[in-house]
């Protein structure tokens, strides 16, 4: 069964159809990318998956269960996990009480006990150690580099725990550096979860999506392995060669 | 240890407000029970306000629904001192669930036009129904309703050294729950709620759900204070319902530090000084608090506390 999937799934917003009638599916354990132009309703598409804005039609399974009305956190607690586009943490908490926010939404999913607070530390240690913040944990999230904000937020991400984790633009604004630790860092995480990947650097989603689907004006253009997708024309024309 | 710190200064607060009793004059004793009731409802509006970031400007509402709860079961049905602080601090729990789950789906200037809609709908009901409530005259509560027994111990809230002692515990016990909330895990949702709601939803935090739950909090904490103070004082009128005691509220908070446990109690207490000690001197005494809050958010918009905690205590809750 495929762990994540779309049916005819359309949202428009007035006359503009931002995402038309999409068919997705997404097997578990892929890193899948999604490409496309500036406006051919990516980001539409992955916020109708997670459930921040409701779709016009279509429905999205998840297990092969509907989850089309399920309000998004509870999508989060099913272990749907995005990651916003620009960067979107608490400025004001310390790193450590923001990724805190998320280990124990994960620690209390399901159950009314209350969190042990070692059980917690534990969990928001070793989200930070994977971003490799583990020495920042009590400066204000605000405070840090811009590349190192993006690392709260995909501790953030970790600490939830999810099968699958959206990462919507996540390397816009890093440095080359910080880039190269970014593509092993997801090469990690996808050991445990799948990753869906919205991106516009070419280098990183050749380097790490076992599949791409490309976007153009709300419909899925063409699907398949990175090889495939350099050869094909049509993407060629709407995308990468022009 | 944080923890044992922040139990310790809070427990080290309430052992100086109780100790206080033994030094000051009956008329500052009196004073003090007045702030120490008003306290209790400012540490409740602070946690909705300055905890989950909601501002209310009809908590006056909560406070009017404890303190009629509590006034008109002692008044008409002759209830006893708990039974009447308990008719209070229900009808305030209901009040403020009904409301909360209206107002709640509002945010920002809306949320405020809501609730301060409901709190002069209620005010207003008060006046029109004042064959029962006395409306704006009041109702003076008889002496029976003021003194009960509790394990053979007779506590008689006429006098006034058991009427101050009963406002600390009260103070002890809204304060040791702000600290349950604020201190334990739920306690960062909420902050988190106000810091930034679309990520804390996208967290997989039911928002709606924390949000209900600090305005019920908030609420009857209000209106356990508002109970108090009509039961201990013998006396309910609509004036405590009306908006002056929504911005009161909103004023300590803002004065002593919002999102501090402290703040709204040394802001109560440093207000209401103000306040007596202007209107000793002038009649135009809000003229004096109106400057005070300009002030205040053009120099110290984290209030006492709020500064305090930036600067050198960053452990305070």
């Amino acid at each position: 069964m495929s762990l994540l999937a779309t049916r005819g799934l359309s949202r428009h917003f007035g006359g503009l159809r931002a995402v038309d009638g999409v068919d997705f599916t997404l097997e578990p354990g892929e890193i899948r990318a999604i490409i496309g132009p500036n406006g051919a309703g990516k980001t539409t598409f992955v916020s109708l998956l997670c459930g921040r804005i409701a779709p016009t039609a279509g429905s999205v399974l998840f297990r092969g269960r509907d989850v089309t009305r399920l309000p998004a956190h509870r999508r989060v607690g099913l272990g749907i996990a995005y990651t916003f586009q620009i960067t979107n943490i608490y400025p004001s908490l310390t790193a450590f009480d923001n990724v805190a926010l998320a280990a124990q939404s994960s620690l209390g999913r399901g159950r009314f006990a209350p969190i042990h607070a070692d059980a917690l530390r534990q969990k928001v240690g070793a989200a930070l150690a994977a971003v490799g913040l583990a020495d920042r944990a009590g400066e204000k999230a605000g405070e840090l580099a811009y590349g190192h904000q993006r690392l709260i937020e995909v501790a953030m991400g970790l600490a939830l725990e999810p099968q699958v984790l959206i990462l919507d633009e996540p390397t816009q604004g890093l440095s080359d550096a910080e880039i190269t630790d970014f593509c092993a860092l997801v090469r990690r995480i996808a050991e445990t979860a799948t990753i869906l990947l919205i991106e516009h650097n070419m280098d990183v989603v050749m380097q790490l999506a076992h599949r791409i689907t490309v976007m153009d004006r709300g419909r899925i253009l063409a699907e398949g392995d990175p090889s495939a997708i350099r050869a094909d024309r049509a993407v060629q024309a709407a995308y990468l060669g022009s | 240890m944080t923890a044992a710190r922040v139990v310790g200064l809070h427990v080290l607060v309430l052992a100086l407000l109780f100790a206080a009793q033994f030094v000051v004059s009956d008329y500052d004793q009196l004073t003090l029970t007045r702030m120490m009731v008003l306290a209790v409802y400012a540490v409740g509006y602070n946690l909705l306000f300055g905890y989950a970031g909601l501002l209310s400007l009809g908590h006056a509402l909560f406070f009017g629904a404890g303190l009629y709860g509590a006034g008109l079961a002692a008044y008409h049905f002759e209830a006893g001192v708990p039974l009447a602080f308990v008719a209070g601090l229900a009808a305030s729990l209901l009040v403020s669930l009904l409301i909360g789950l209206i107002a709640l789906r509002t945010r920002g200037v809306s949320f405020m036009i809501v609730t301060m809609m409901f709190a002069q709908a209620g005010f207003l009901a008060l006046l029109y129904f004042s064959r029962w409530t006395g409306g704006d005259q009041g109702l003076p509560l008889p002496a029976a309703a003021r003194s009960f027994t509790v394990a053979g111990l007779t506590i008689d809230l006429a006098d006034a050294g058991t009427r101050y002692n009963v406002a600390v515990a009260l103070l002890a016990v809204a304060i040791g729950i702000g600290l349950l909330v604020v201190m334990r895990p739920g306690g960062r949702v909420l902050v988190a709620i106000r810091e930034n709601e679309e990520r804390t939803r996208m967290l997989g935090y039911d928002v709606f759900a924390h949000k209900l739950k600090a305005f019920v909090i908030s609420g009857g904490l209000s209106g356990a204070a508002g109970a108090a103070y009509g039961l201990m004082f013998a006396y309910i009128g609509a004036t405590f319902a009306s908006i002056q005691y929504s911005i009161e509220v909103l004023l300590f908070t803002l004065l002593g530090g919002a999102g501090t446990l402290l703040g709204p109690v040394l802001g109560t207490i440093l207000m209401f000084y103000l306040i007596d000690k202007a209107s000793e001197v002038t009649s135009a005494y809000l003229l004096v608090v109106g400057f005070v809050l300009v002030g205040l958010i053009l120099w110290f918009p984290k209030g006492i506390l709020g500064t305090v905690r930036d600067r050198w205590a960053r452990w305070l809750p």
